[in-house]
């Protein structure tokens, strides 16, 4: 939706727009549903099989842009409600998919229900504006008219009838700007009905989503275990193992050959050293102390003290996000940051996280010169992943030449302040 | 020198008490918790408070806190923090009283116990010590662009040394230069860097700190 709300007379020009264009495409839609039918009674030869797949992508072309429109005017997302088509080439599983599936034969009725019903709620306010500006018009050309001419219940023969018409045609005027936004709206319900996703479909794809999602994070968190599990075995472990050695040793030898001793003692300082470095980048990857320490809020501050580039920082949040949550919008973030530093040529960055509908909103954005998208680095996928394994969403807007915005959405509810610092005792 | 120790875990508090003991400094108190901390300052006045940033209750930066609110109770109480890990925006806190006798130290640190009980006593006596780590992080941010960019190599470390908070005769030791050749470069950063000259030390690092920390704006 747009920010700033049409004045009502931008409004009815707009949707008059949509009354002109609509009907249109009801008629074609209705042209496309017979072809539909057609091809139907086609399949007994095998014609009837590409046929009939041409026209389930033009028709869910056509209702995809519906949904699209019908989404900005209810101000609610539409959701497609189509199965995902099986990864094949072959034509006869395809087919079998498409009429397997109960939004095919939902768009079929809507097609119909949009050409009958659909198209007398949109033709309404047209005709009734035609009705006001005829009553306008007869003022003019009623001498060229042969015999009585009726604007609704006025007959008009002369002048003084002409003028009477008005009347009815104001009337027209205002049952056009009181009805039109009402006819619109009704006709999105309406199509809504038929369009979106029944209950069980909706419950169907978020099953097929969660699953997805599930088997993503499930991958990602073993793969997590299995690099921490590498870092230890080849890293600490091993540097333990030598810092014993070393210290056995310098144990051994104490006595007799003190200077070799001291040696291995220094070594085995050494060794200690670069253990904990290895054990700190490690913990900082698993759960940045920060985080633990500060919050979200603490975490994100002490993060851009040390970016390259200035980043302003807006934080507003009443109460803290469950751990995990914060933890993933912490990485999430870490992650946009570094993109921008390495990719983004950008003089300043700015992160603003509030939250609102029960969601944390995170938006990260930059000057430099645009262009990122998901496909570009496994990073931006990689947040994507993370994300979604908590029904998060993001959304990358970074057209050539920039800006670069990044929004991330999380569901969260927040704790207030209090409970969560006494329930991170455990 | 009287020392206070707040320190949950036994076995680094142990370790700490035998170390600073070793060195002639009496530890009059070692506690556990962030609260006990700030009590245990106002009892004993100590010269100087070890603390380690994650103490209970809360195991946030509880420590932390609890040094900041013991300093404000006690003004230009020496307070040195102790930490697995180092944050720039820690260091930043921690200097922002602009009182001095303020060190921030990774508890990797005590490995050197030299150089470790010289941190104690340089924070005891008013001045600073910044671990390597937070400079090396507020150095590195930046790469290679700004008026750090004109510095040396040799400045570089100087300023590095600088940062940690180390007097001019100490940063020559470690460096096995003249402490003429010190001060000389010394003077050469704060030129370039466009930072008003210090004779004193402490104000100095912050001058030094502050100017690493706020590059950018």
């Amino acid at each position: 939706m747009s920010t700033n709300e049409p004045s009502p007379l931008q409004l009815r020009l707009r949707l008059l727009l949509w009354s002109a264009a609509l009907p249109g495409l009801a008629l074609v839609g209705l042209v496309l549903a017979v072809f539909f039918v057609l091809s139907l009674s086609l399949l007994a030869i095998w014609f009837g099989l590409p046929l009939l797949i041409l026209a389930t992508v033009i028709i869910r072309g056509l209702t995809e842009a519906h949904r699209g429109w019908l989404a900005e005017w209810l101000g609610t997302p539409i959701p497609t409600p189509y199965r995902p088509l099986p990864p094949t080439r072959n034509i006869l599983t395809r087919s079998a998919a498409i009429l397997r599936d109960p939004a095919t034969w939902r768009d079929l009725s809507w097609l119909f229900i949009n050409a009958t019903l659909g198209l007398l709620l949109t033709l309404l306010p047209l005709a009734l504006l035609a009705q006001a500006v005829q009553a306008v018009l007869i003022n003019l050309y009623w001498p060229a008219l042969p015999g009585v001419h009726w604007v609704m219940f006025v007959p008009v023969q002369d002048a003084a009838t002409a003028l009477l018409a008005l009347l009815p045609g104001l009337l027209c005027l205002l049952l056009f700007w009181w009805l039109s936004p009402v006819c619109m709206r009704a006709y999105a319900r309406l199509s809504r009905l038929l369009l979106a996703p029944t209950e069980n479909q909706r419950l169907a794809a978020r099953v097929q989503h969660l699953h997805e999602s599930r088997a993503d994070t499930v991958d990602a968190q073993a793969s997590e275990v299995r690099r921490i599990e590498r870092d230890l075995h080849d890293g600490a472990q091993a540097r333990l193992v030598s810092l014993g050695m070393s210290l056995g040793l310098a144990e051994e030898i104490f006595d007799h050959d003190p200077a070799t001793a001291q040696r291995l003692l220094a070594e085995a300082r050494a060794t200690t050293q670069q253990a904990l470095t290895e054990l700190r980048s490690l913990v900082r990857g698993i759960h940045p102390p920060v985080l633990v320490e500060r919050g979200l809020q603490g975490a994100i501050r002490a993060l851009v003290v040390s970016q390259a580039i200035p980043v302003t920082v807006d934080i507003d949040l009443p109460g803290r996000p469950p751990a995990p949550v914060e933890s993933a919008a912490y990485f999430a973030i870490t992650e946009v940051l570094t993109n921008i530093t390495k990719h983004a040529a950008a003089e300043r960055a700015w992160v603003r996280v509030n939250h609102g509908r029960g969601r944390l909103v995170i938006v990260v954005g930059d000057d430099g010169v645009g262009g990122a998208d998901r496909s570009g680095g496994s990073g931006l996928r990689g947040i994507e992943r993370r994300l979604d394994a908590f029904d998060g969403t993001i959304g990358i807007v970074s057209p050539a030449g920039g800006p670069t915005i990044v929004t991330m959405e999380l569901p969260c509810v927040l704790s207030s302040p209090r409970t969560s610092l006494s329930s991170g005792t455990g | 020198m009287r020392v206070v120790i707040a320190e949950d875990l036994a076995l680094l508090r142990d370790g700490l008490i035998r170390l600073l003991q070793a060195h002639d400094l009496s530890v009059v108190a070692a506690v556990e918790t962030g609260p006990e901390l700030v009590a245990a300052t106002l009892e004993h006045r100590p010269e100087v408070a070890v603390v380690d940033v994650r103490l209970p209750p809360t195991f946030t930066d509880e420590g932390l806190q609890a040094a900041m609110s013991a300093r404000s109770k006690l003004p230009g109480l020496p307070v040195l923090v102790l930490s697995q890990h180092v944050e720039p925006l820690y260091a930043t806190e921690l200097l922002s009283d602009n009182t001095g006798g303020v060190g921030y130290l990774l508890k990797d640190r005590v490995f050197d116990v030299g150089e470790f009980v010289s941190a104690v006593l340089r924070v005891a006596d008013g001045g600073t010590a910044m671990d390597p780590e937070v400079i090396a992080q507020l150095l590195n941010r930046r790469g290679e662009q700004g008026p750090l960019a004109t510095l040396t190599a040799r400045e570089r470390e100087v300023l590095a040394e600088m940062a940690e908070g180390r007097s001019n005769s100490a940063i020559a030791e470690r460096l096995v230069v003249t402490e003429k050749a010190v001060s000389k470069h010394i003077n050469s950063i704060f030129t370039k860097l466009e930072l008003p000259p210090s004779a004193d030390d402490s104000r100095r690092v912050r001058a030094v700190l502050a100017y690493l920390n706020h590059e950018h704006d």
